[in-house]
C-alpha cells in the first residue's frame, strides 16, 4: 500500500515538474528579507514582476524570500540551480560567497549578484549608484531646512550608507557650506518602531528635513505626523507622506533584470561589472514634491547634470573629516573603488564612523 | 464532562500512536490549507515531504541542516529535563562562533598548523559554555528567571558580533564590508564527503546523541538530571543539588550551542559575517521537544525538520507556495505533537461535574 | 522643552510593551505562563491592520487585533489548560504559527496605507506647556494603557474574581478544593492576556507606524515578560518598568544624535544588559524578602492530581 501510495505521489511530482517545464527559460531570484519588507527586498520583487510583465510569454520566474545570509544561501541558490533555473539573481551582499561557490560549480547557468565584488566568467554583479540621489537630496535638504540640520537615520556603518551620508553632505553643502547633519545608527535595515523612534528623536534634536538608510516608511510618518520634511529610500513612500515626502530614491531594478534576461535567451550574456545610477534609470527619483519651484528647478537641473556626465557628487578635491584631501584616483573624481569602499567622513560631518580605529 | 485522568503507567501504545496521530493531523491541516490557497494537497505534501528524500543531494543537505539542529537540541534536552529553562541558545550558538572565529582571524595568513581547528573547536564550545553561565550564576545567586535573562542575552550576543563583524575584524581586503576573510584551510571544518557540503560535524551530532543517550540511561547523573526535574522535593531528601544541576545543565548545552555555532562558521559558512545564523538556537527548541526530550528522538526530529525546511523551499520554487506557509506548518506539527503527547501522560474520562469536584 | 517631547517618545514607545504586559501580568497570576506573546502581538498587527483597512476605522481594527490575539491564546488554552502540555513548549510552536499566519494575512497589506488612529487635541488643554503634550495629546491606545493598568489593579486587589484570580494562580490545589473552577478562571485569564498582546500589536499598526510590515513587532512581544517579572507582578510597578524600558531605548537615540561617538551596537544592547541587571537586582532582593511570584506559575493543572 505505502509503495503504492509513494509511487502515485512520484507521478504527481512528476507531471507538475512536466507541467511546468514547457521549454520556457528559468529565472530564479534570492532575496534575503520578505517580500512584505516594502523596502529593499520588496523593489527586487518588483523588478521580477516588471520582469514577467515584459517577457513572461518566454520566462518562468521562482523567488526564494527570507533566505538567511549563512549556510541556508548556498543550499538556497543550489536548489534553484537545481531545479533548472538558468539565470539566477541574487540579491544581498551577504549572499557573495555562496553565489561564488554555486558559479563555480555549474558553469552553465548565468548568475548576478547584487552589491558585491567577487566576479567569475558566469558571474556578475550588479548595483545602483544611490549616492547620485543622495547628492540632489542633499542639495534640497540643504534648501528647505530652516535650522541647518539634518537629521540621517542611518542602519549600519558600512561603504553603502557612509557614502550616501558624504554624498548628501557634498549636496547640501554647496547651498549652505555650514549645513549640520546629526545621525542615528538603528543597527537594523529593518525596525520600524526604532526607525519611528530615531526620527522623532532627531526631530527632537532640532533637525527639520529626515533622511533615511533604512528601509521602512516608518521614518515618512514620523516626520509627516510633525509636519516635517522627509526623504524616502527604496520605493516611493509618497502615500505615507503626501505633504511631507520632498522626493524618494527608487531603486529601479527592473530594466536590469530585463536586459539581462534577454541577454540569456538570446546568448548574448557576457559576465561584467554594472553599477547603474539616475543614467541608466537603476536609480530613479520620485517626483520633486512639496517644495517651492526654485527649489524644484536646481534639483531636476542638479539631476541632469549628474545624468549627463557633467556632474560627479564625488568631484575632486574631497577632504576628508581629518583635513587632508583624499587622493583622486578617478581623474577629476574619485574612481569606483574609492566609492565602493568608502569609510571615512568628510569635511563637516562632526559625527565619528562607528568602529573605525 | 470530559475530563483529564493521569494514567497509572505509560500506556505503551500511547507513546507509539501519538506522534502517528499527530503527524496525521498535521498532514490533513496542511493538505487543507494547500487546497484553501488553490493547490493540489498531493503535490504539495509529495514536494515537501518526498522530493528530498529522493535524491542524495536533498539527503546530503538534510543531515548539513540537522547537524547543528541535533547538536544544540541534544544539549537543551538535559536542561529541559532537569526543568531548566534555558531559551537563550542561540546566544550560545553565536558567542561559540565568534570565540572560535577569534582564533581563525588572528592566524589568518599566518604559518599556523594543522593545532587550529581542534582549537577552534575547544575555544568555542568553552565560549558557550561561559556564556550560558551568565544567565545560569544569575538564577542560582540571584533567582532571576533564566528563561528572560538567557533570551535578552541572545540579543546582546548578536550586536557583538555584529560590531567584531563589521569592525575589528573585517576583511582587511574585503572593501570595508561587513564579512571577516575567508577561513584559511587549516581552520575550516573537513568535509565527510567530498562534492557534497557534508562535514565531520555531523559525526560529533551523533556522538553527542549517543553520549548523552549513554548518560541518561545508563549513569546516575541521568538518573539525578531526570529526577531533579520530575520530582524536586524527592531530588533534595535524596541528596541532589538543585542549584548545581543549573550550573551543569546549562553548561553542557552552551558548550554543545558554542560547539555548533563554530562547526557551522568554520564549515558551510566558512568565514564570520553578520546575521549568519538562521535561528538554530530557536529551532533547535522545537527539534528538542519534537523529539520528546529524546536523544534519538532528537535524532529523528531533527532530521524530519530538515526535511521540512528544505523541502519548503523546493515548495517555493516548483509550486511557488509562500515560505510563510512552512512556518505555519512546523508551528502546527509542534503544536500537534504535544497535544498528542498528553495522551501518553493523561488518558480522558468521562464523569459528570460533582463527581470530577469530588475527586 | 526637549524634555517633553522625550517624554512623549517615551510614553509612545512605551505603550505597545505596557498593553502586552499588562495582559501577560493577569494571566501569570492566574498561574499560566504564555510566552507566546510575540506571536499574539504580531497577529494583532496584522490581523488590526487588516480589519482597519477594510472598515476605516481604527477602532474595529483595535478589535480585530484583539480578536486575533485572543484566538491564537485559546489554541494556548487549548493545550495547556485542556490537555496540560508544557507552556514552554507550547509558545514556541504558537509563537511559530503567529508569525507565519500573520505573513500569510499581512502580504495582501504590504505597501497599503490606512488613516492614523487620532490624537486627542481639546482646546486650551492640549496647548499648556509641557502637561499639554503629555497628558492631553496622545492618542487613544495611550490612555487605554494607563486605564487598563488601573482597572487591573482594582480587579485583582479590590474584587471577589480578582481574589479567587490570585488564589488560583498561588495555589490551585486549594483553590480547587475551596471549589473554585481553576481551569475555567485561567482559561478567562489567559484569553485576556491574548486579548491585550493582540491590542499590543494592533497600536503598532494602526498607532505608532501605521502600516504592515512582515515581522514589524522586532521583539517586543518577548521584552513585555520580561517587564512582568520585572514589575514583580505589580500593576503599578509595571508601568514604571514599561517606561523605564522606553525610556533607555529612546535616550541612547537621543545620545547618539548629540553625537557622543559611542558604538551603537553598544547603544542597541543597552535596554537588553539594563533588563537583565534589573531582572537580577529585583530577583535578588525579592529573594530576601521571600518570593512574590504565583506560587503555581506554569505549573499544569490537572484536577485529580
Amino acid at each position: 500500500m505505502r509503495k503504492v501510495l509513494i509511487a502515485a505521489a512520484a507521478m504527481l511530482v512528476a507531471s507538475v515538474g512536466a507541467a511546468s517545464a514547457q521549454g520556457k527559460t528559468k529565472v530564479g531570484f534570492v532575496y534575503v528579507g520578505p517580500i512584505g519588507d516594502f523596502g529593499w527586498s520588496y523593489q527586487h520583487e518588483v523588478g521580477r514582476r516588471e520582469l514577467v510583465k515584459a517577457l513572461g510569454d518566454k520566462i518562468e520566474t521562482t523567488y526564494l524570500e527570507n533566505v538567511n545570509e549563512g549556510p541556508d544561501s548556498e543550499r538556497a541558490i543550489e536548489q534553484l540551480a537545481r531545479a533548472g533555473h538558468k539565470l539566477i539573481f541574487t540579491t544581498s551582499f551577504g549572499f557573495m560567497d555562496a553565489t561564488a561557490k554555486v558559479a563555480k560549480k555549474y558553469p552553465d547557468i548565468k548568475f548576478e549578484h547584487a552589491t558585491g565584488y567577487k566576479r567569475d566568467k558566469n558571474l556578475a554583479t550588479y548595483s545602483g549608484r544611490f549616492y547620485e540621489g543622495r547628492y540632489i537630496q542633499g542639495q534640497i535638504a540643504a534648501k528647505m531646512s530652516k535650522t541647518g540640520t539634518l537629521g540621517y537615520i542611518a542602519s549600519f556603518p558600512i561603504p553603502e550608507v557612509i557614502s550616501g551620508i558624504n554624498a548628501t553632505m557634498l549636496g547640501a553643502q554647496t547651498v549652505n557650506p555650514n549645513i549640520k547633519v546629526k545621525i542615528i545608527w538603528v543597527s537594523s535595515w529593518f525596525d520600524p518602531g526604532k526607525e519611528a523612534a530615531a526620527a522623532k528623536a532627531l526631530l527632537d534634536q532640532g533637525a527639520d528635513v529626515i533622511m533615511q538608510h533604512t528601509d521602512s516608511p516608518a521614518a515618512m510618518q514620523a516626520a509627516a505626523a510633525r509636519g516635517k520634511f522627509a526623504f524616502g529610500q527604496d520605493s516611493d513612500m509618497i502615500k505615507f507622506g503626501e505633504k511631507s515626502q520632498l522626493t524618494s530614491i527608487t531603486n529601479n531594478w527592473a530594466p536590469y533584470y530585463i536586459a539581462r534576461t534577454k541577454a540569456v535567451l538570446e546568448g548574448t550574456w557576457k559576465t561584467g561589472d554594472v553599477w547603474g545610477g539616475l543614467n541608466s534609470k537603476y536609480v530613479v527619483m520620485a517626483p520633486y514634491t512639496n517644495m517651492p519651484d526654485d527649489v524644484k528647478k536646481a534639483a531636476m537641473d542638479t539631476e541632469a547634470a549628474i545624468i549627463s556626465g557633467k556632474l560627479h557628487p564625488f568631484k575632486c578635491p574631497i577632504v576628508a573629516q581629518d583635513g587632508k584631501t583624499v587622493e583622486c584616483k578617478g581623474g577629476a573624481n574619485l574612481d569606483d573603488g574609492q566609492i565602493l569602499s568608502m569609510n571615512y567622513f568628510i569635511k563637516g560631518v562632526d559625527d565619528k564612523v562607528p568602529g573605525a580605529k | 464532562m470530559l475530563v483529564l485522568e493521569r494514567r497509572t503507567e505509560r500506556s505503551m501504545v500511547a507513546m507509539v500512536v501519538s506522534p502517528l496521530i499527530a503527524i496525521t493531523l498535521t498532514l490533513v491541516t496542511m493538505a487543507i490549507l494547500f487546497a484553501l490557497l488553490g493547490k493540489n494537497p498531493f503535490s504539495a505534501l509529495a514536494v515537501y515531504f518526498l522530493d528530498p528524500l529522493l535524491d542524495s543531494y536533498g539527503l546530503q543537505e538534510i543531515v548539513v541542516k540537522a547537524t547543528p539542529l541535533v547538536l544544540i537540541a541534544v544539549g537543551l534536552s538535559l536542561c529541559y529535563l532537569a526543568n531548566v529553562w534555558n531559551i537563550g541558545a542561540e546566544g550560545q550558538f553565536l558567542i561559540g562562533a565568534v570565540c572560535g572565529s577569534w582564533l581563525a582571524v588572528t592566524t589568518h595568513g599566518t604559518e599556523a598548523g594543522a593545532w587550529v581547528l581542534p582549537a577552534m573547536l575547544v575555544l568555542g564550545a568553552l565560549g558557550g559554555a561561559l556564556y550560558a553561565m551568565i544567565p545560569a550564576l544569575c538564577r542560582v545567586r540571584f533567582g532571576a528567571s533564566e528563561i528572560l535573562t538567557s533570551l535578552m542575552l541572545v540579543y546582546v550576543a548578536d550586536l557583538l558580533l555584529d560590531y567584531l563583524a563589521r569592525g575589528p575584524w573585517r576583511d582587511p581586503k574585503g572593501y570595508n564590508f561587513p564579512t571577516t576573510a575567508e577561513f584559511d584551510a587549516v581552520a575550516t571544518v573537513p568535509l565527510l564527503i567530498e562534492g557534497s557540503r557534508v562535514h565531520i560535524g555531523a559525526l560529533f551530532a551523533l556522538a553527542a546523541v549517543a553520549i548523552v543517550w549513554l548518560v541518561l540511561s545508563r549513569t546516575i547523573k541521568g538518573f539525578e538530571i531526570r529526577l531533579v526535574g520530575a520530582a524536586p522535593r524527592a531530588a533534595r531528601f535524596a541528596g541532589f543539588d538543585s542549584s548545581k544541576m543549573v550550573i551543569f545543565t546549562f553548561a553542557v548545552s552552551g558548550a554543545l550551542a558554542g560547539l555548533a555555532g563554530i562547526i557551522e562558521v568554520a564549515g558551510p559558512v566558512g568565514h564570520l559575517q553578520p546575521n549568519f545564523s538562521p535561528g538554530y538556537g530557536f529551532t533547535a527548541i522545537i527539534v528538542a521537544f519534537l523529539g520528546r526530550l529524546n536523544p534519538i528522538g532528537i535524532l529523528i526530529s531533527g532530521l524530519f525538520l530538515a526535511l521540512t525546511f528544505i523541502g519548503g523551499e523546493q515548495a517555493q520554487i516548483s509550486m511557488k507556495l509562500p515560505l510563510d506557509l512552512t512556518r505555519v506548518f512546523q508551528g502546527l506539527l509542534l503544536f500537534y505533537v504535544l497535544a498528542c503527547d498528553s495522551l501518553v501522560l493523561y488518558r480522558f474520562k468521562w464523569s459528570s461535574r460533582s463527581a470530577s469536584r469530588a475527586a | 522643552m526637549l524634555l517633553e517631547l522625550i517624554v512623549v517618545s517615551v510614553i509612545a514607545a512605551s505603550t505597545p510593551l505596557l498593553l502586552a504586559a499588562a495582559g501577560e501580568l493577569v494571566t501569570e497570576r492566574a498561574g499560566v505562563l504564555n510566552l507566546g506573546v510575540e506571536g499574539m502581538m504580531i497577529m494583532g498587527a496584522a490581523c488590526g491592520f487588516a480589519g482597519a483597512y477594510f472598515t476605516d476605522s481604527t477602532l474595529l481594527g483595535a478589535l480585530c487585533g484583539i480578536a486575533a490575539g485572543a484566538a491564537l491564546a485559546a489554541m494556548f488554552a487549548a493545550l495547556t489548560l485542556g490537555l496540560a502540555v508544557n507552556q514552554v513548549a507550547t509558545r514556541l510552536a504558537l509563537t511559530i504559527i503567529g508569525i507565519g499566519i500573520s505573513g500569510l494575512i499581512g502580504a495582501g497589506f504590504v505597501g497599503e496605507r490606512i488613516t492614523p488612529a487620532p490624537h486627542l487635541a481639546l482646546p486650551g488643554l492640549s496647548a499648556l506647556p509641557f502637561v499639554g503634550s503629555v497628558l492631553f495629546g496622545q492618542d487613544a491606545f495611550v490612555y487605554c494603557s494607563v486605564l487598563l493598568i488601573l482597572a487591573i489593579r482594582w480587579f485583582l486587589y479590590r474584587t471577589r474574581p480578582g481574589l479567587v484570580l490570585r488564589a488560583v494562580g498561588d495555589n490551585h490545589a486549594s483553590a480547587h478544593a475551596l471549589g473554585y473552577p481553576v481551569l475555567r478562571i485561567r482559561l478567562l485569564a489567559v484569553l485576556f492576556g491574548g486579548g491585550c498582546a493582540g491590542l499590543a500589536g494592533a497600536y503598532l499598526s494602526l498607532a505608532y507606524t501605521p502600516f504592515f510590515t512582515a515581522g514589524m513587532t522586532a521583539g517586543r512581544g518577548w521584552i513585555a515578560l520580561a517587564l512582568v517579572v520585572f514589575a514583580s507582578w505589580r500593576p503599578l510597578r509595571l508601568v514604571a518598568g514599561a517606561y523605564l524600558f522606553g525610556a533607555v531605548t529612546i535616550l541612547q537615540l537621543h545620545a547618539q544624535g548629540a553625537g557622543m561617538g559611542i558604538t551603537p551596537q553598544l547603544m542597541a544592547a543597552l535596554p537588553y544588559l539594563a533588563t537583565i541587571l534589573v531582572l537580577v537586582a529585583i530577583s535578588g532582593t525579592r529573594r530576601m524578602a521571600g518570593s512574590t511570584a504565583p506560587a503555581s506559575l506554569g505549573v499544569p493543572f490537572v484536577p485529580d492530581r
